[in-house]
């Protein structure tokens, strides 16, 4: 039913975090892009069954959950990687 | 692929547990279903979803009366808190709450939540205050802010002619049975966080019988506000954001007015400009 | 047995009956029943609200059914207006609640057995003729309630209010099995994807079939349909060679009666027929009790109301006309110097022998 766009490149050993997005449900609203705090979504040129463009994820994501938390539609699942060293989340940082 | 990557840990929910379905009309960027994951997920993680009953109102959130997995009342348009009383007075170990808009509850149901909090009821009333009627097309509500512009109020809300709009939270906190009163929003991520503790802490205090519980949120209504969606945010932090200040009105026996949160907000604003100015800020 | 205010019966029949939540709003001739209440319902383990209106009270009792408990709510008739939106919904939610009009005189007919509300309603109503009736009925409204899981209403008026009657209260059982509650929200099923809602918009949560506005609006209507086929009550007497039949509802209907069976003693040939439901309304009785007569009587406290049902009953076999009227004491809450039955008698004769009504005695205007 949903679809998931993931960069492969956010395996990868330094990126902190990654999600999956739900592209069938996504409304195109664009309140993710802007709440992203590394920037890492951008809207893409395809459309969704409903017509919609959704977002695509780009290098750099951090797991912060910002996306997850201003979605309206959920949907976006949000994975961290834990790391050795202490890292601050930017989760919520737009207070 | 990333969900199966067991050097990945998972992140909040995608969907709260206890909506049943990720799928609903909601307008593009509704703020509506993030005030409900704010509402939903500390009712799911105090473990109390099999101890609450939800009683909504008549509004575009009255569609997530049949999405929200908990035991339901429907009541009419400002009536909830009425019915609230009912269930919570027949059913005291449960945890109640109602699911109002503006225009349900500042509007057609002012006599009930003022009189339900007055009276102490341990429940706790939720209001998504969006500035407007939102389901009939945005119209104006006792809570639109002036120079707001809606349906029927084309050149913007004027004063002189349609009067002035209802800071509720404030009423309700003057009300010796009001216990916690608080003013969220959903316009970015880290509002919607501390939204989110705003219920817990409501939530909280049901659960210790002390009175009654009061959350408003702020949300976008993109399509009853005539802006694009993506200005959402923007407009409201700019429009609503600015009269109903978001905070903490009444907790720990201590009362805050709307305007003393607005003066702290300013002197906040002030205070980073200044640590700008000097080169910079940590966080 | 006891000597009782017929409000204090009311309240004591309505928790024999299981009743054990009200809310109200004082206002006359009502305010005792809500005084009752408050003070028997806490020593019952039930809960009393003080309202801060009528609508709200409604809204109370609303959620109080919700949970699955026996609940009422109650006024007279101008706070009944105030809460007609809840009532036509509350019907469609399926909740049982039981209404108290504690009327000013007989002018709620139509407001109760029409709906003063919107859409395709119906609430059952009782109409009692004495402080014994009363007890019964309220009794019999709680069961009705729960057996059609639809509210029924108890048209009560000042004098059934404050006259005092020797009553049993004790509880009575009734024919047949309830329905059970499974329909009831406790919050226990929260979080299980079985939750429940109590609804009156005719949709089920989300995975579940919905039948829809219109599919819900036509089953509640095809369940008053059932109603009227089996829950009409009504008594009348001497109508089988009657020339003249007088039809009257509550203490009235006890006047009638009375009357009617003094005016037989006396060789005149007259019938009654008193409905104890009003609705659903008599009217296959009506239409029987006509049959035979010259002409039919309704004798009513009010302009003129329950008389268009018993010209629906007779549909043409007789003329009919109405020989009561508007008749109040000074406050207008009360009853007025027409409710006596030399009165009552004179108006029924005058409609026996074809003679012209006499005018309507004024009250005195004093408090």
């Amino acid at each position: 039913m949903s679809s998931h766009v993931d960069s492969q490149t956010n395996d990868a050993r330094d990126a902190r975090g990654t999600v999956t997005i739900a592209t069938e449900v996504c409304k195109g609203c664009e309140l993710c892009i802007e709440a992203c705090p590394p920037r890492v979504l951008a809207m893409g040129t395809d459309v969704n069954h409903l017509g919609y463009h959704f977002p695509e994820l780009h290098d750099g994501c951090t797991g912060c959950a910002a996306c997850q938390l201003i979605c309206p539609d959920f949907v976006f699942e949000v994975f961290r990687r834990p790391r050795k060293t202490a890292a601050a989340t930017t989760a919520g940082s737009t207070t | 692929m990333a969900a199966t990557n067991p050097e990945l840990k998972v992140v909040g929910q995608q969907k709260p547990d206890l909506v049943l379905t990720q799928h609903h009309h909601m307008c593009p960027g509704c703020g509506e279903p993030l005030a409900l994951r704010a509402c939903l997920e500390p009712i799911q993680e105090l473990g109390l979803a099999q101890r609450a009953i939800a009683v909504a109102g008549i509004g575009c959130y009255t569609s997530f009366s049949m999405t929200t997995d908990l035991d339901l009342v429907q009541a009419l348009h400002g009536r909830a808190p009425s019915v609230a009383t009912g269930v919570k007075r027949m059913r005291p170990d449960t945890i109640v709450y109602t699911l109002q808009g503006d225009g349900d509850m500042v509007n057609e149901g002012l006599q009930e939540v003022l009189h339900t909090a007055a009276r102490g009821e341990n429940v706790t009333c939720v209001l998504l205050n969006n500035g407007v009627f939102g389901e009939t097309g945005g119209h104006m509500t006792a809570t639109s802010v002036l120079g707001q512009r809606t349906k029927n109020t084309l050149a913007g809300r004027d004063a002189a002619y349609h009067g002035f709009p209802i800071l509720i939270g404030d009423l309700i906190a003057g009300l010796e049975g009001a216990v916690y009163v608080a003013r969220g929003s959903v316009h970015n991520a880290g509002a919607v966080a501390r939204t989110k503790k705003m219920f817990r802490r409501a939530f909280e205090c049901q659960m210790r019988n002390e009175g009654f519980t009061f959350v408003e949120v702020l949300t976008m209504c993109p399509t009853g506000w005539f802006i694009p969606t993506i200005e959402g945010p923007k407009y409201m932090h700019d429009t609503l954001g600015e009269v109903h200040i978001m905070g903490e009105l009444k907790a720990d026996g201590v009362i805050r007015t709307t305007e003393e949160l607005h003066a702290e907000n300013v002197q906040k604003a002030v205070e980073i400009e200044q640590a700008l100015a000097r080169g910079g800020i940590e966080g | 047995m006891k000597l009782m205010e017929g409000s204090e019966a009311i309240a004591e029949a309505s928790i024999a009956a299981g009743c054990r939540f009200f809310a109200g709003y004082p206002m006359t001739p009502f305010t005792e029943l809500l005084e009752h209440f408050a003070r028997r319902l806490p020593e019952e383990g039930g809960v009393c609200v003080n309202a801060e209106s009528e609508l709200e009270a409604a809204g109370m009792a609303w959620g109080a059914l919700a949970t699955g408990a026996r609940a009422a709510t109650g006024s007279t008739g101008q706070g009944l207006s105030l809460m007609q939106e809840s009532f036509s919904e509350i019907t469609l939610a399926e909740l049982p609640l039981v209404v108290f009009n504690m009327a000013r005189g007989q002018q709620d007919y139509f407001q109760s057995t029409r709906g003063g509300g919107h859409g395709d309603y119906r609430h059952i109503v009782l109409a009692p003729m004495d402080i014994r009736e009363a007890v019964e009925l309220t009794q019999l409204a709680f069961h009705l309630a729960d057996k059609w899981r639809n509210p029924v209403l108890v048209y009560g008026d000042y004098l059934l209010a404050h006259i005092q009657e020797a009553v049993d209260v004790a509880p009575i059982a009734f024919d047949g099995p309830l329905p059970t509650k499974e329909w009831a929200v406790d919050g226990s099923l929260g979080g299980t994807g079985r939750s429940r809602i109590v609804s009156p918009l005719g949709f089920d949560k989300a995975g579940r079939p919905s039948p829809g506005i219109e599919a819900h609006l036509r089953r509640i209507t095809a369940k008053l349909r059932d109603i009227e086929a089996a829950e009409v009550r009504v008594e009348q007497g001497f109508c089988d060679d009657a020339e003249t039949v007088v039809v009257a509802f509550g203490p009235p209907g006890k006047f009638v009666r009375y009357v009617v069976a003094h005016l037989r003693e006396e060789g005149e040939k007259v019938g009654y027929v008193r409905p104890i439901t009003l609705w659903p309304f008599p009217y296959e009785t009506v239409a029987q009790a006509a049959e035979g007569a010259a002409r039919v009587g309704v004798f009513e406290l009010c302009a003129g109301q329950m008389i268009d049902d018993v010209r629906l009953g007779v549909l043409g076999r007789a003329p009919v006309s109405g020989i009561g009227g508007i008749s109040t004491d000074g406050s207008g809450f009360g009853v007025g110097p027409l409710l006596d039955t030399e009165i009552v008698r004179e108006r029924i004769l005058a409609l026996h022998h074809g003679e012209p009504l006499p005018p309507l005695p004024d009250n005195d205007r004093s408090f």
